[in-house]
């Protein structure tokens, strides 16, 4: 339709409002189309290192094992025992059997040592996903070529194995139990401080706190320090934490010295450290959810005479529940991949027994994966980006459990 | 403050030259009425003159509102409100309000009034409590198959009936209405009137409306007013009288115009 005036004075053209509408359209849809791309990439960039042709090599050739003739692999119990004790030093030996008694684990546990301890294999080299699919062929040329003695195996460095093995030197048997269940423990205490203590303060702040310069100061900081740079946080924690309250944090008051603990780099000074850094963040987002009750709802309550607390408790934290779990999620997500806070509070980079109590020795999930990829060997990378998948399967899980809380709250309503 | 019902005083609540503040400006003056015990008040008048600011000074419920300060007087049975030894929460106990948006919790039938019923410390039988609430506020008969759905699946109508009961169940003195049936159909607002009516025999009704029919209708006095004072931007009540008076033989100018329809 041709645009022409239709009331004097007004020129509508539509056409070209609504061409105008359309560039924006596209120009948002592409934005959005560019942060999948970018998303995809970085999941597929992960998979492609977390997967597969890998080639190595015995250190001790499995050959020189046999016994009268039977090769290693089908030796029994037995055999495979003794082949370990008079390989292994006494004290290795001891010390495995202290683990677990011999005499309780299987034949495959055995063997299992016997391939850790004695044969070792070693990786020689490692190929991403994308060129073991597309080039098995010449990957294998290139095997028995220059490693004529390797083998060439197609592996998922994420196994069932992988999660629940303790940290290793050996890329082939590292695991990252130590590393999630640090990060469990991590992220326990920085829950425990955080969240009550941000609530209680965003409720003080909206419901309470009257407006003059003193509060306003108050909210001022709690926003900046929601922008602080994490790293300034890990000093702090060192600072508070790890030096000055080390008494506490290293369990000495409690009469709970962690033996492998001479210090206060503890879980619990990590946790409270993530706490402090992610506090502000729970703060704002929950005045955010608190401010969001609508006013007539308030004004329900106060109109048949409840008190102040009376309306917080049963009208106001009930509706702003989701919302402040929504907060609490992002912030927890945040905390559980900080890495830089957790280097200057003191974690650990290889230690491979498990945390036990609130004042043992750490290591979290983002340090490993640091720690791995700072490594020029290309199998620590595949180990990195499996890690980086568990991490983002916590990561994920955790949030899906707080998703199913906060709808169980909005439910309820 | 006292809570007996002394009913020897003819006027429940009265106002002594009160103004009413939000920050520096000034938004009522110098009201001087008396709500008579166990009769209708209506507020009138156009929109921004300070009806719903005066209402709310009458249970403190204006305090809630940041800045907003009074001067002069309201009494509650001859007892001043805003007196230091007062508690608010007292207040809006004895002096219940009704709002313009029905706004009943997001929790079920029953619980709406349980709860409020419960934070006022009642020990007897929540249940007849309750019947007797939503009974009273002719909601019952409605609602009685389903006291455990969410009051909000209820029609605005029935919201603010739910309201009513809710406010009445804990037996106050008085009722504050803000324009209670402005968000509702001309049936819903019917059933608020005679409802209305019915309450009138136990409690002590002050309501704002923007309805002049409503307030001619369902009211004994009427409250009229009008922007005068500091330069015609602060609200006072320009004339307080008899519903029939008002309507029909008011002795301001500005009363007549506005009654008529020939304000503005």
């Amino acid at each position: 339709m041709k645009e022409k005036a239709i009331v004097q004075g007004f020129v509508s053209n539509t056409s070209a409002r609504n061409r105008r509408g359309v560039i924006w359209h596209v120009l948002f849809q592409a934005s959005t189309v560019v942060g999948i791309v970018a998303l995809i990439a970085l999941v597929l960039n992960i998979i492609d290192g977390a997967f597969g042709y890998i080639a190595y090599e015995a250190r001790v050739d499995p050959d020189t094992l046999s016994v009268d003739g039977t090769p290693v692999e089908s030796q029994n119990k037995e055999q495979l025992l003794t082949l370990l004790q008079t390989t292994l030093s006494s004290g290795a030996y001891n010390k495995l059997e202290d683990e677990k008694p011999f005499a309780e684990r299987s034949r495959e546990e055995v063997y299992q040592l016997v391939i850790e301890r004695i044969i070792r294999p070693k990786v020689v080299q490692v190929w991403n996903l994308w060129d073991s699919l597309t080039k098995a062929d010449e990957i294998r040329a290139t095997v028995a070529q220059e490693y004529p003695k390797a083998e060439l195996d197609f592996v998922s460095w994420l196994t069932y194995d992988f999660v629940s093995r303790p940290q290793t030197s050996e890329p082939l048997t590292a695991g990252v139990r130590t590393a999630i269940l640090g990060s469990l423990w991590t992220i326990l205490f920085t829950i425990l401080l955080a969240f009550p203590i941000g609530v209680g303060a965003a409720i003080y702040l909206e419901e309470y706190a009257s407006d003059n310069w003193l509060n306003r100061i108050i909210q001022t900081n709690i926003n900046n320090l929601a922008g602080v740079p994490s790293i300034v946080y890990g000093i702090l924690g060192l600072a508070i934490f790890v030096r000055t309250l080390e008494p506490l944090t290293s369990g000495e008051v409690f009469g709970l010295v962690d033996p492998t603990t001479a210090n206060g780099r503890t879980v619990l000074s990590a946790g409270l450290t993530l706490g402090l850094l992610v506090l502000p963040i729970i703060i704002i987002n929950a005045q955010e959810a608190i401010r969001s009750v609508p006013r007539s709802l308030r004004n329900a309550s106060y109109g048949v005479g409840a008190t102040k607390w009376q309306t917080v408790w049963s009208h106001v934290l009930p509706n702003a529940m989701p919302g402040i779990l929504t907060g609490t999620i992002l912030a927890v997500s945040r905390a559980i991949g900080e890495t830089a806070p957790l280097v200057v509070v003191g974690a650990s980079t290889a230690i491979s027994f498990d945390p036990s109590s609130p004042f043992s020795k750490f290591t979290t999930l983002p340090i490993q994966i640091y720690q791995w990829t700072s490594r020029p060997q290309d199998e620590f990378q595949s180990l990195a980006a499996a890690s980086i998948l568990v991490l983002l399967i916590l990561l994920l899980s955790l949030n899906a459990s707080a998703v199913l809380l906060r709808n169980r709250f909005s439910r309820r309503l | 403050m006292t809570t007996n019902n002394n009913s020897e005083n003819k006027y429940v609540i009265e106002t002594h030259s009160l103004d009413i503040y939000y920050g520096s400006f000034k938004a009522v003056t110098g009201v001087n009425i008396k709500v008579e015990r166990k009769a209708i008040t209506a507020i009138i008048g156009p929109s921004g003159c300070g009806k719903s600011t005066l209402l709310r000074a009458f249970n403190r419920m204006n305090e809630l509102y940041a800045g907003t300060t009074i001067k002069g007087e309201v009494t509650f049975n001859g007892q001043d409100i805003y007196a230091r030894e007062v508690d608010p929460v007292e207040v809006r106990y004895r002096i219940g309000m009704v709002f313009q948006k029905p706004n009943p919790f997001p929790k079920s039938i029953y619980e709406n009034i349980a709860w409020t019923a419960r934070i006022h410390g009642f020990k007897g039988n929540m249940d007849e409590l309750v019947e007797g609430a939503l009974r009273q506020a002719a909601l019952w008969d409605e609602v009685k198959d389903k006291l455990h759905q969410s009051g909000l699946s209820l029609s605005g109508g029935q919201q603010q009936r739910l309201c009513i009961a809710r406010a009445i169940s804990i037996k106050p003195e008085v009722i504050l209405m803000d324009e209670p049936a402005s968000a509702l159909d001309p049936i819903a607002t019917l059933k608020i009137e005679e409802l209305m009516q019915e309450l009138k025999k136990d409690y002590t009704i002050v309501i704002v409306t923007h309805n002049m029919q409503q307030a001619a209708r369902a009211s004994d006095y009427t409250a009229m007013m009008m922007l005068s004072g500091e330069g015609e931007r602060s609200g006072t009540v320009i004339e307080f009288e008899n519903t029939n008076i008002i309507f029909t033989n008011p002795k301001d100018k500005r009363t007549e115009d506005y009654v008529t329809g020939r304000f503005g």
